[in-house]
């Protein structure tokens, strides 16, 4: 056996077991050494020299780098530390905005609790920067540079763990900013809006976009009817936020919450869960029966949606039609208010609470506004809804538990445990076996997809045919899988893609964790939940079955389509204006539009546009044009591309501009 | 390749080179080209031909004539644009144009010399025919340097002709990895770049690391103001840097070598490509080497010009492609660098002593310099002393030698010798210390100056005179840490920039009696908490003056007054009342009313008022108006 590692931390005789680094080693001792900078699933950066400590012979040392040697004695609260310590901190708020009472980062920021820890009673330093414009501009996120301490945090955790890369440095020294590509905002990048930034920030510096007094105001207005949908994975995570245990399933004090707030219905998401199982089971079984394209890939995620739509758009086909939960629910829950005249769809408020950020943004899709305005209209984070209800002044512990009102507050185990990475997969074989072989009794526990990898895969024989089944939690790993099935090293029968570590309950909008057991506690939650109910399976819920036969008829019927699934599209194209280059002065202008994407650069796009710009000016007909350069019409194969005033002509060449041209001169006359 | 062929390219050139009648060497370094080198080159070239002369510019057959070749930094940057003439050494200064007709009629027609081109002896008059004959190059041990300025940088044949490439066949053909590393390691040789780290033991690490694939890094991205010795070998004898990256190959077991050069130094990139084409093309480096023995592939790459690229972490990342920023150590280049690969970094001049150590063995290169630090260092010698540019001495010359005999003496502002009156020496660039009067006979090696907490740094020494104000050149040295820092760590970034209005504070009169000891706490965490060098030696400039200058610091916070009256801020201006005889002038000449008085009476300044433009100064013919 080898002998395990010794080491001294403050003269106690410490055992190195796997940890990895002297920073991990002082932790499991018991002391908690200060960082901004590291997390034990992004790579080590070396930044904030807060974990510095004292190495006999080695001197200070920043303990995240320093790998455990036998027999190191280690100080970690000499004199020396604590000074540096604490003029780090200084020279933080030197550079912060320090809006602290303001800031909704002011209960759990790092850089607060620090300041506090480290005595530091005065900034004896000057603010010498400027403000610096706060970006506003997405659905799901706020980014303050003003409050951000450069940690990257954010930087490595959206590269390595996400594998996008929307955010970077720019700029060196003390000019240096985390920032979208060439300074644009959120929106017009290739943010999924995961929010796993915000998970890891110890400042303000990116939050969700709070929806909060938008709510308030909702159900302050005695017109409104407001109603809530809960999300599995919140009811595990917000008591974190009032002290409670990571896991501890708190639904009951949510929903008493939710109706002291002042809504007027309080159902669970997690019925749409249970009706998405049925849609997308079913869409499933019938892919394969109609041999259409596999894998199929679920659509519960809007950030893998986005992620799939920007990175694999020959893929979307692959993803289920079926909207998810969330958006279900709207849809539905407007739908049957309007229909049994409890409210007009138009009065209706339907609030979403979730662990996600994303969600914000696919509330937003234009694919879920409808004639009567968005299916949700606003989603809170877990975060936010702890924010209200200290707001309300309500002592969330000990509030007495309260049930969801009916019928859309029902749910069997399946759609509880959607909030945990695997879960969709599990409900879905849960239904796909009893409807495949007809059996009903059978263990509704599927192990094989449960647990914390990043990338898990299970073989399901199904009647004689061997489904493969992939699990995956974080983007990085999809991409991974994603290129692994492109390439045609791995087959898939059915994908599920969740963008946060652990799934939902690891979401950007929950309360921020300690580390990666935070969220397996909070899964371990949710399996829990699952156990105590009675029913497990979502075919066995009443009320989804009473739905079909009152509203949708069938899974995947024509009602069903229209109520419950959607559609997805290509979003290559860089984000952004498009150029002019030659605008008309003419009432009645034709518009061409040339591609300067890379694929119909390189094809001639720049010489066309050159030599259609000069045939215009020499023939004096510049004031009947507007010219435009965009970036990718996303057809690279066939380019360069063109729109002709509406057409695309693909294969441009001038000789087909001037006869579009003349065509339309001779249709004119 | 191979030894013989080397010998052979060696004699062809040599036989080339005794036909020959004269030669012309034209000091094309970067500071002789700004100076107008290349007018007086192409002038020579027209004149000779013109005359009839056979003008050989490539000496690539044999035949008489007149060899006309560029040159590298030749060194005595402040003489230039410095022309020699071979046999005999004799080398022109400040050469212009017009010049050019009467040095062919001296001393290419005839043997002569054209006297009022010479140096001359500032101290005796006397002229210098000889290049051995000036002080300047005397007191010099030129070895790195010593092709450099010799010889036509492009001319492979006549690198290998000056015993070039010699080494690198030894250690390719017959010494194996182990060997290489135990000569280096022996001889002492330690890194140019400023951390003085021993070569051979960096090396060895790297040989010891089990990689198929492994990098040798030359790390030409010098930065620090002042600084151009790496500029100038490189300009100067590139292949003296590939036959050092070769033998460090060989040595550690390398397929492919980076030169990092930086983006400021097109000449530089321009001579260093050209060369690895030639030392390809004569199977030197590239595929096949020296008859299938070694296959090592040398990258020039360009550098974006971040001074932090030159630490060896921020550098790789550069090379990756990614932002040039460190990263913690360890893991040390040496196991995991380049593309996780080992890699071992050297500096420019350290690899160009390689071939030195190598082809005259371990035991000659220590007999020069000291104990721990052996052979010889360059220096780019700036400031306020007559003989300025670039030179060469074994460690362990003082600093009187070096300011005395070589640079001949301290100038006073409008450049008046002024003997050795000087305030202080700040060696190492931006990254070491100053060193005053009573570091005048130290030993100048790696040890005594990181001693007084100064460092060899690169080897930027800026000679300061009496009206320097050591508080603005701490400031100064800051304003360029800070500008240059990746603002990747906090201590660095916030650190920097703090201490940098902590001196803007002393300098323009907003500082009080907790700015100092602010200073120096801050400057002490900077010191320790950083994450790489650039942070680490940052405070350096700060933590040596405030040591041996604090009261010029006390002097500016406590009295406002800056005692060299280099800070403007602080400049007060007034009128000595006994040379002031009332004319009235000042007060007529100044733009906001701030001189009053009575005609023929000493006039007054209300410094409430005055702008300190100085039109004042500018208008009294009786120098009556003073600062202070």
């Amino acid at each position: 056996m080898k002998m395990k590692k010794r080491i001294y931390i403050d003269n106690i005789e410490t055992t190195v077991n796997d940890e990895r680094n002297l920073l991990e080693v002082i932790r499991a001792a018991g002391i908690d050494i200060p960082t901004f900078c590291y997390h034990s699933e992004i790579s080590i950066y070396g930044a904030c020299r807060l974990c510095m400590v004292e190495v006999d012979g080695k001197g200070l040392v920043p303990s995240c780098s320093t790998i455990p040697e036998d027999g190191m004695r280690v100080r970690t609260n000499t004199a020396e530390i604590r000074k540096m310590r604490k003029m780090i901190v200084e020279l933080t708020l030197a550079s912060h905005d320090m809006s602290c009472p303001t800031c909704a980062k002011s209960a759990d920021c790092k850089l607060q609790d620090l300041a506090r820890r480290m005595g530091v009673d005065e900034v004896r330093f000057k603010k010498r920067a400027p403000k610096k414009p706060i970006d506003r501009a997405s659905e799901s996120l706020v980014r303050d540079p003003n409050k951000c301490v450069l940690c990257g945090d954010c930087v490595r955790v959206c590269d390595e763990v996400q594998g996008i890369g929307a955010i970077d440095f720019a700029f060196r020294g003390s000019e240096s900013t985390v920032t979208p590509c060439f300074g644009k905002n959120l929106d017009k990048v290739e943010c999924v809006y995961c929010g796993q930034c915000v998970r890891v920030c110890p400042t303000g510096a990116i939050l969700p976009k709070s929806h909060i007094s938008e709510v308030w105001e909702a159900i302050n207005d005695p017109e409104l009817t407001v109603v809530a949908q809960l999300a599995p994975a919140v009811r595990v995570a917000i008591g974190e936020s009032f002290g409670l245990e990571p896991g501890t399933n708190s639904t009951g004090q949510i929903v008493a919450a939710l109706r002291k707030m002042g809504f007027d219905k309080v159902y669970d998401t997690s019925f749409a869960a249970d009706l998405t199982i049925m849609e997308e089971t079913n869409e499933f079984l019938g892919r394969i029966e109609n041999g259409n394209k596999m894998p199929m890939f679920t659509s519960c995620c809007p950030g893998w949606v986005k992620f799939a739509e920007q990175y694999y758009p020959e893929y979307l086909d692959n993803i289920s039609t079926c909207a998810s939960p969330q958006q279900m629910f709207g849809s539905l829950c407007k739908k049957t208010y309007q229909r049994s005249g409890a409210s007009s769809a138009e009065k209706l408020r339907v609030v979403s609470i979730m662990p996600c950020t994303a969600k914000k943004f696919e509330a937003a899709r234009p694919e879920f506004t409808k004639e009567y305005g968005r299916d949700v209209d606003y989603v809170l984070t877990t975060r936010e809804l702890a924010l209200m209800i200290e707001e309300s002044g309500l002592r969330f512990p000990s509030l007495a538990p309260d049930s969801f009102d009916m019928p859309f507050g029902f749910k069997t185990g399946g759609g509880v445990i959607f909030g945990s990475s695997g879960g969709v997969t599990e409900a879905v074989l849960r239904y796909a076996v009893e409807k495949v072989t007809g059996e009903t009794n059978f263990g509704y526990v599927f192990e094989s997809v449960r647990g914390n990898k990043g990338i898990k895969s299970a073989i399901v024989d199904l009647s004689g045919n061997k489904l493969r089944f992939g699990i995956v939690m974080g983007l990085g790993n999809a991409r991974k899988l994603m290129e692994s099935i492109k390439s045609g090293e791995e087959h898939y029968d059915f994908v599920e893609v969740m963008a946060c570590p652990g799934g939902c309950v690891g979401g950007g909008g929950q309360p921020v964790p300690e580390n990666m057991e935070t969220t397996v506690r909070r899964s371990r939650g949710l399996y829990e939940n699952d156990r105590m109910l009675q029913l497990h399976k979502s075919q066995e819920n009443p009320y989804v079955s009473e739905l079909y036969d009152k509203l949708l008829v069938s899974p995947n019927s024509h009602m069903a389509h229209e109520l419950l699934h959607t559609s997805y599209k290509p979003r290559q194209r860089t984000e952004g204006d498009d150029v002019s280059i030659l605008s008309g002065q003419a009432d009645d202008r034709t518009e061409i539009t040339f591609c300067f994407g890379t694929g119909c650069f390189v094809k001639g796009a720049q010489e066309l546009l050159k030599e259609t710009v000069d045939f215009i000016r020499e023939a004096d007909i510049a004031d009947s044009f507007d010219i435009k350069a965009t970036f990718c019409h996303e057809n690279c194969s066939r380019g360069p591309v063109v729109d002709y005033d509406g057409e695309m002509i693909e294969k441009c060449t001038f000789d087909k501009i001037v006869s579009r041209m003349s065509a339309v001169r001779a249709g004119k006359e | 390749m191979n030894k013989v062929k080397l010998e052979g390219i060696r004699d062809g050139y040599n036989k080339r080179f005794d036909c020959i009648d004269k030669r012309i060497i034209i000091c094309a370094g970067t500071g002789c080209v700004a100076n107008g080198a290349m007018g007086i080159y192409d002038e020579f070239i027209r004149q000779l031909d013109e005359a009839g002369i056979n003008v050989i510019v490539e000496l690539d057959k044999e035949e008489e004539g007149t060899l006309v070749s560029k040159s590298g930094c030749q060194g005595f940057c402040q003489m230039g644009p410095l022309v020699t003439i071979i046999p005999g050494k004799t080398m022109y200064t400040k050469v212009r144009v017009s010049d050019v007709s009467e040095i062919i009629e001296t001393s290419i027609l005839k043997d002569g010399t054209v006297e009022r081109l010479i140096y001359r002896n500032i101290e005796t008059g006397e002229g210098c025919p000889s290049v051995d004959d000036i002080p300047f190059y005397k007191k010099q041990s030129r070895t790195v340097l010593k092709n450099c300025g010799l010889m036509d940088p492009s001319d492979i044949d006549e690198y290998i002709a000056r015993g070039g490439y010699f080494a690198a066949e030894k250690a390719v053909a017959s010494m194996s990895s182990e060997e290489i590393c135990k000569v280096v390691k022996e001889s002492g040789l330690r890194g140019r770049g400023g951390g003085g780290f021993p070569t051979g033991t960096k090396w060895e690490l790297a040989m010891k690391e089990n990689s198929a694939d492994k990098y040798i890094i030359c790390n030409g991205d010098e930065g620090d103001p002042g600084a151009f010795m790496d500029r100038s070998i490189m300009e100067g004898n590139p292949h003296s840097v590939i036959e050092g990256m070769l033998i460090a190959a060989r040595a550690v077991g390398a397929n492919a070598g980076y030169v990092y050069v930086r983006m400021e130094y097109p000449l530089a990139v321009a001579r260093m490509k050209a060369a690895v084409r030639k030392a390809e093309e004569y199977g030197i480096i590239g595929e096949g080497a020296f008859e299938d023995r070694i296959d090592f592939k040398i990258t020039v790459m360009e550098g974006a010009g971040a001074f932090v690229c030159g630490e060896e972490t921020a550098l790789i990342a550069s090379i990756e492609g990614k932002r040039g920023m460190p990263s913690p150590k360890p893991p040390y280049p040496s196991t995991s660098g380049l593309f996780g690969k080992p890699t071992v970094i050297n500096n420019v001049e350290t690899l160009a002593t390689i071939p030195i150590v190598l082809g005259n063995g371990a035991g000659e290169f220590m007999n020069t310099g000291t104990e721990r630090s052996r052979g010889t260092k360059t220096f780019a010698l700036t400031g306020h002393v007559r003989n300025t540019g670039l030179i060469e001495v074994p460690f362990g010359t003082t600093l009187r030698e070096i300011i005395v005999d070589i640079a001949g003496g301290v100038v006073d502002n409008d450049g008046n010798p002024c003997g050795v009156d000087f305030k202080a020496v700040q060696i190492g660039g931006p990254s070491g210390g100053c060193l005053t009067k009573e570091h005048l006979d130290l030993p100048l090696d790696y040890e005594s100056l990181k001693s007084v907490g100064a460092m060899v740094g690169s080897g930027g020494l800026v000679v300061m005179n009496q009206q320097t104000c050591m508080v603005g050149i701490a400031r100064f040295f800051m304003k360029f840490t800070q500008n240059e820092s990746c603002g990747k760590c906090i201590v660095c970034r916030e650190g920097t920039k703090q201490m940098l209005a902590l001196l803007d504070d002393i300098t323009e009169g907003r500082a009080d009696e907790t700015t100092i000891p602010l200073l120096s706490e801050l400057a002490g965490v900077v010191k320790v908490g950083s994450l790489c060098g650039l942070g680490k030696s940052a405070p350096n400039p700060v933590l040596s003056s405030l040591e041996f200058f604090k009261d010029e610091y006390i002097e500016h916070v406590v009295n406002k007054r800056c005692p060299t009256g280099s800070c403007k801020a602080l400049a007060r201006y007034m009128i000595i009342e006994e040379k002031c005889k009332g004319c009235g002038l000042c007060a007529r000449k100044c733009p906001v009313d701030a001189i009053t008085g009575e005609k023929g009476m000493a006039y007054r300044i209300d410094a409430d008022k005055c702008i300190k433009c100085g039109a004042c100064i500018e208008a009294c013919r009786l120098s009556a108006v003073a600062m202070g």
